[in-house]
């Protein structure tokens, strides 16, 4: 088990995602999974040898450094990793689930499983609604955990057994700094991302419902160039698909 | 997940690359990704450890390691690798997504798709042009940005290429000025010329390749001229676009009644 498994389960969701979706999943592999893996888990990996105080007294170093690092700030990183893609698991399952109904009812109950309608796209706009929510509170809390995202060379640490106030200091400050301030970077890039996506399935099936309900009731009021435009419009957010004369929606406009 | 994921993602994109793209990925992923990962890692692997600073004050070394390295050669270069390499992303995408309206008019039934079935889509390679040109064109040009930011980075944090032995460091705590003692200082020279080398070699052929697809979109450009000025009873560009237009238009509203009104 390691992130090779985080990797395939995202894979398997870039089936059932948008075109953002599919930006998303690019962007979390590569500069945040990637960057993790091959640099910043170096960083930190010796953060607790290289931490050092001024001082003999044995214990205060370990109790100074617990103090500082209540969760090392890489744990956290990958909690966040593995929490943010979890959510896309939700539209897997959903997935899945429409595959069995029809596998165990032996007929066609959906235009195609993985297609984001009806329930799949309630599924799907409540997993970004979840990512988004869950970058936010990570955020929020590597802010809160380090007071802010810098990370200084110096901590002064008076906790027993440490005889006086006692000078310690952070190994590779800046060069941590530098990643956690890239952390900060794509994390929002990603919340930017799910945001444009939610808006863009928002207004894309708000479109498509007004459009359906405008064109049954009103069948009147149309001049050509508005009905040639609704077709076209129609035909954009609802791809007809081969053999489907037999629901024909009727236009009526006057010539 | 590692650079081997890397290496798959970007595999892809070699399909429709031109032959100097071909050259410029096999050069970054043997001459950059692996003696990275196989020689590179190691040699500044214990580079704290082995950092020795002539004094006992505690945190002294610390406070000079980071002041001499604020990001390390290492960490630099993996993002420098993978900040250039995901410019050709733009393409794998752009080709997805052409293929992907290629499947959407097979499976719509139309006349004018060429292809015999899905798996034939699945294999074409699209030729570099029109907007996969430009998609091409954007993503060489940010590959080449991206790699002089990066060694202009390299070259004003490291006051040059060359790693010293020695380095003079008064930060608080240290008492005085106190000598520091770099590991393997030689051996990193060596390898930072070598990435260096090998980062101008990408450069030179991302410019190649820049100009080689100007000069054939010159080129293909001056042809269609060419044809145009011996051949004016075509039918120009405009009204072939315009007529095919038409027919989309009257193709798409196929399923709509016209003149009945509702009883």
């Amino acid at each position: 088990m390691s992130w090779g498994f985080l990797r395939d389960l995202l894979s398997g969701v870039n089936k059932y995602s948008t075109g953002i979706g599919r930006i998303w999943v690019a962007v979390v592999f590569i500069f945040r999974l990637l960057v993790y893996i091959v640099a910043a888990e170096n960083i930190w990996k010796y953060e607790h040898d290289e931490f050092e105080c001024n001082i003999k007294q044995p214990g205060c170093e370990n109790v100074c450094f617990d103090h500082f690092f209540p969760v090392s700030q890489i744990s956290l990183w990958a909690l966040q990793l593995i929490m943010v893609s979890t959510p896309s698991l939700l539209v897997v399952f959903h997935v899945a689930y429409r595959e069995k109904r029809e596998k165990h009812r032996n007929q066609k109950l959906y235009k195609s499983p993985g297609e984001i309608d009806g329930g799949l796209l309630c599924t799907y706009l409540i997993s970004l609604i979840l990512k988004m929510g869950l970058e936010i509170v990570f955020l929020v809390l590597f802010y809160k955990l380090y007071n802010g995202f810098k990370v200084p060379r110096l901590v002064k640490c008076d906790i027993r057994p440490c005889p006086n106030t006692v000078d310690c200091f952070i190994s590779k400050p800046t060069e941590k700094m530098i990643f956690l301030y890239f952390l900060v970077a794509t994390s929002c890039l990603c919340i930017v991302l799910n945001l444009s996506e939610l808006s863009y399935l928002i207004f894309k099936y708000s479109i498509k419902r007004y459009l359906k309900r405008y064109i049954k009731k009103c069948p009147g009021s149309l001049d050509f160039s508005s009905a040639l435009w609704l077709c076209h419009l129609r035909e954009k957010i609802i791809p007809s698909s081969p053999g489907s004369e037999k629901n024909v929606d009727r236009t009526i406009w006057q010539l | 997940m590692d650079w081997g994921a890397l290496h798959t993602i970007l595999g892809g994109v070699n399909k429709h690359s031109t032959s100097i793209g071909k050259i410029w990925l096999t050069v970054l992923f043997i001459f950059r990704i692996m003696i990275l990962v196989v020689a590179a890692e190691r040699v500044w692997g214990d580079e704290q450890d082995d950092f020795i600073c002539n004094t006992l004050q505690p945190g002294c070394k610390n406070v000079c390691y980071d002041h001499f390295f604020p990001i390390s050669h290492i960490r630099l270069w993996a993002l420098q690798l993978i900040f250039v390499s995901t410019p050709a992303l733009l393409v794998a995408m752009h080709v997805a997504y052409r293929r992907h309206e290629k499947k959407r008019q097979f499976r719509k039934g139309d006349q004018k798709c060429e292809y015999k079935d899905i798996e034939e889509i699945r294999k074409q390679r699209f030729r570099i042009e029109g907007s996969l040109w430009w998609t091409y064109t954007s993503s060489i040009f940010c590959r080449l940005v991206f790699e002089a930011v990066f060694m202009y980075a390299f070259y004003f944090m490291y006051d040059g290429f060359r790693m010293p032995r020695l380095m003079k460091c008064n930060a608080w705590p240290c008492p005085n000025t106190v000598d520091c003692f770099v590991s393997r200082p030689t051996e990193k020279t060596v390898f930072t010329i070598f990435m260096i080398a090998v980062s101008s070699i990408c450069i030179l052929l991302n410019v190649a390749e820049l100009c080689y697809l100007l000069t054939k979109f010159f080129l293909r450009r001056s042809k269609k001229a060419g044809n145009a000025k011996h051949h004016p009873n075509h039918e120009n560009k405009e009204e072939t676009k315009q007529n095919e237009m038409n027919e989309l238009i009257s193709d798409s509203c196929q399923n709509t009644v016209i003149g009945f009104s509702s009883s």
